[in-house]
């Protein structure tokens, strides 16, 4: 392999030894040596020029996506909580409730956790997996911790019976155990709207389906987003990229200028503009178009324009930059063998176009399934995204390993697509210039 | 708390982490027209008085921020006024520290503190009172020319009363209410609302009236939405109405009807290294004048021996001046059911 590489490095060799063929002239084995030696250099150095680079990456790209598959299936705090409990339940058969003693054992367990002021933390992840539990977890705790902790420890069985009648059905202890699993795989199954019969089948949530929709809907504006930006973006790429180059360079000024802005002022000036006293209503009731205002603003509508409006520059500066390179000649050689404007766009333009739009479709189709603060501040209810029920589930319910799995898959997803992407089109055909 | 999970927090909250120095003290509140009143009496007279800076920051309400700081271990906020409604779950959760009594000071006439307060305001030990404050319902009257709605009831009839409500999203004062508009006695709504059957109605009720409503996160956004007639009837806190009607003259009608009282308090996050300056800071902001001060936005204060400081013709605005019209809101209902309804109801605003 070594020899290999060294035939190929040129550089690295002498000038004379590059010109001569590798055949009839043999190394000594000390030239050799100092090759290798000088290769190993060269390496070394051009790995230390990439050192900073992957520092950066491996704490800002690679631990916190790690971090994030981690979290997605690890959830040890049910088992920090009540260990002695989980123990005792993992005898239990899931059949009917478990037995007087461990029933008892985990009334004291409450009781000490309500003292302590961790009982919610315990409600909290049960009631992700058997929803309601949280009230009848809490509403136990806090009136076991009003009698003596004698009482608890002898008969925290019946008490149990007597405060709240769920410890006397099966589905809570189940849900205990399961919310016990330090690895587990049902923040997997929320995030696809499936969960777990008692007998450990995989099945549909009983509850609405919330996740997938909003999967499907994210894809879906996505794809409006792309097909928008490319009506837009295509016709203007090809107005500019055959102006004569002075006046294209100013009006490319006229699409980086909001390009330059920030995100937020952009987004924000769309809020003036939708809002119901906004501009466009107001212009349009002057005008006697309408006689009541529209609900323009925190909806889906308003989401996709803003997103298309920001995302714009991603579809025209690739599509500008490869239109720039086409030959105007293969056009009119076009058809100068007798095509029309359109076959001849058809056949010729838009194959050599392409690249530039594969580029910029791909951009804004990958940066609009992820976004966020757009639909955050105009989307409402209604024009919410996928990144938005990840931030609220990060920020809002404090449901980490839910987050982490509606992260992952939004990987995943992106990760298919993009390979179904390269299938289909080839990543090659991609070009940003 | 492991490592990987402050690894993750650290990344979450690195956008939301202020640059506070080691002196400066972190107090957040609720923004607008209140957080003014609050700027006015308890913090600029405090950074005066003992030359600490404060930095003071808005929030909206609810525990979940306080429940991420606590739980990454990332404390960044120290005291924090919170709504009664959600304090027994903070402070049962373990999210907030107890303040200690004897840090209170008496009353300007003398009166200690223990007897000053109303007892309402110092009820938990995770907080102390800072304000009397109930969540009304207001309307545009330029939407309803010939009258608008005067009961909850006509809150949730969209025949009757067309046009956008917005309300807060959260399930707090809204399932309240969605009972009392299905005709639920006030004095059984909470009894009705532990039970399953009565939240699938509540839910149901607010099925009835989801087309027509906005959903808002902060309280300062109320009277924006009356005002910029992204709504004709808002659920709001009290004073910014009352300060939208008095200091803008805007054309709102507050309804007291069904009104939910309640109280804020200063709390102490958990975890804090400036538990003493938090203290201090407490102490000094709920004394006589700085609570009186409240009433800029028709908040009554907590202390006995501020009423003689609160101007006659604010009384009519004050929520204890209708106390006959309203129900109490329950700290420790929501206690148990806040995380149970809490998902239920996000889950609902999905469908």
């Amino acid at each position: 392999m070594a020899d290999v590489a060294l035939t190929q490095t040129g550089p690295s060799r002498p000038a004379p030894r590059a010109t001569a063929s590798a055949a009839d002239v043999a190394l000594t084995p000390e030239e050799k040596r100092a090759a290798r030696a000088e290769l190993r250099r060269n390496r070394f150095m051009a790995f230390l020029l990439t050192l900073p680079l992957l520092i950066f990456l491996s704490f800002a790209f690679i631990a916190p996506i790690g971090t994030m598959l981690f979290q997605s299936v690890h959830s040890p705090n049910v088992a920090q909580l009540i260990p002695g409990t989980l123990d005792r339940l993992s005898d239990w058969d899931g059949e009917g409730i478990p037995d007087e003693e461990t029933r008892t054992a985990f009334a004291a367990d409450l009781r000490q956790l309500f003292a302590e002021r961790r009982s919610g933390r315990l409600g909290e992840e049960l009631n992700r997996v058997l929803p309601g539990a949280s009230s009848t977890v809490q509403g136990t705790a806090r009136r076991l911790n009003a009698e003596p902790a004698e009482e608890v420890a002898a008969r925290g069985a019946g008490m149990l019976s007597e405060l709240n009648a769920a410890w006397d059905r099966p589905e809570i202890w189940r849900a205990l155990q399961r919310a016990g699993e330090v690895y587990t795989d049902r923040f997997f199954l929320t995030a696809l709207d499936l969960e777990r019969t008692p007998d450990g089948e995989v099945q549909a949530r009983a509850s609405a389906r919330i996740y997938i929709d909003l999967y499907v809907k994210t894809l879906r504006m996505a794809l409006t987003i792309t097909l928008l930006t490319v009506l837009l973006g295509y016709p203007l790429s090809f107005f500019l990229a055959h102006l004569p180059s002075g006046r294209a360079n100013m009006l490319i000024i006229f699409v980086l200028l909001p390009f330059w802005t920030s995100l937020l002022v952009r987004t924000t000036a769309w809020i003036a503009l939708l809002q119901t006293n906004g501009v466009v209503n107001s212009t349009l009731m002057a005008t006697g178009i309408i006689s009541q205002p529209l609900t323009l603003l925190y909806t889906e509508f308003a989401t996709i324009l803003a997103m298309t409006h920001i995302l714009l520059p991603f579809m025209v500066l690739p599509l500008y930059s490869v239109m720039k390179t086409i030959d105007p000649s293969y056009m009119r050689a076009a058809m100068s063998m007798g095509a029309r404007p359109i076959r001849a766009w058809y056949s010729v333009y838009l194959p050599a176009s392409l690249p530039g739009l594969s580029a910029g479709a791909m951009l804004v189709f990958i940066i609009s399934v992820g976004y966020y603060i757009t639909p955050a501040l105009v989307g409402g209810t209604d024009g919410q995204m996928i990144s938005n029920l990840i931030a609220f589930h990060m920020q809002q319910s404090n449901n980490w390993g839910l987050a982490a799995a509606l992260g992952t898959l939004l990987l995943a997803l992106i990760l298919v697509i993009y390979f179904a992407f390269d299938r289909f089109v080839g990543a090659s055909n991609i070009k940003l210039g | 708390m492991t490592a990987t999970r402050r690894l993750l927090a650290a990344t979450a909250l690195v956008a939301l982490a202020a640059p506070a120095t080691a002196q400066d003290l972190t107090v957040v509140s609720f923004g607008g027209a209140y957080g003014a009143a609050q700027r006015t009496h308890m913090i600029d007279p405090f950074m005066q008085e003992t030359g600490v800076n404060i930095l003071f920051e808005d929030y909206s309400g609810g525990i979940a921020e306080i429940k991420a700081q606590v739980e990454a271990g990332n404390i960044l906020w120290d005291v924090v006024d919170i709504e009664v409604i959600d304090l027994e779950r903070a402070c049962s959760e373990g999210l907030l520290e107890e303040i200690p009594r004897d840090i209170l000071p008496a009353g300007d006439d003398g009166t200690p503190a223990l007897e000053d307060f109303y007892p309402e305001a110092l009820a938990s030990e995770c907080g102390v009172g800072v304000i009397f404050w109930s969540t009304i319902f207001a309307y545009n009257q330029t939407a309803f020319p010939d009258g608008g709605p005067k009961t909850i009831a006509q809150l949730f009839d969209t025949e009757a009363f067309p046009g956008t409500r917005a309300l807060r999203r959260r399930p707090q004062v809204n399932m309240e209410w969605a009972l009392i508009a299905d005709g639920v006695p006030i004095d059984e709504v909470y009894e009705v609302l532990s039970t399953s059957e009565g939240q699938q109605r509540a839910f149901d009720k607010l099925d009835s009236i989801s087309d027509s409503v906005v959903w808002f996160d902060s309280w300062s956004q109320a009277p924006v939405l009356l005002n910029d007639g992204g709504a004709v009837i808002v659920q709001s806190a009290n004073g910014r109405i009352f300060d939208a009607v008095v200091q803008e003259d805007r054309p709102f009608e507050m309804v007291f009807d069904g009104q939910l009282f309640d109280l804020d308090v200063w709390a102490i996050v958990r975890g804090t290294e400036k538990i003493d300056l938090a203290h201090q800071f407490i102490a000094f902001a709920t004394g006589t004048v700085p609570l009186a001060g409240m009433q800029d936005v028709a908040y009554g204060p907590t202390r006995r021996s501020s009423n003689p400081l609160v101007d006659p013709a604010v009384v009519p605005f004050l929520p204890s001046s209708h106390i006959d019209i309203g129900l109490k809101a329950d700290g420790v209902f929501w206690a148990d059911f806040g995380e149970t309804l809490g998902e239920q109801f996000n889950e609902w605003l999905l469908r």
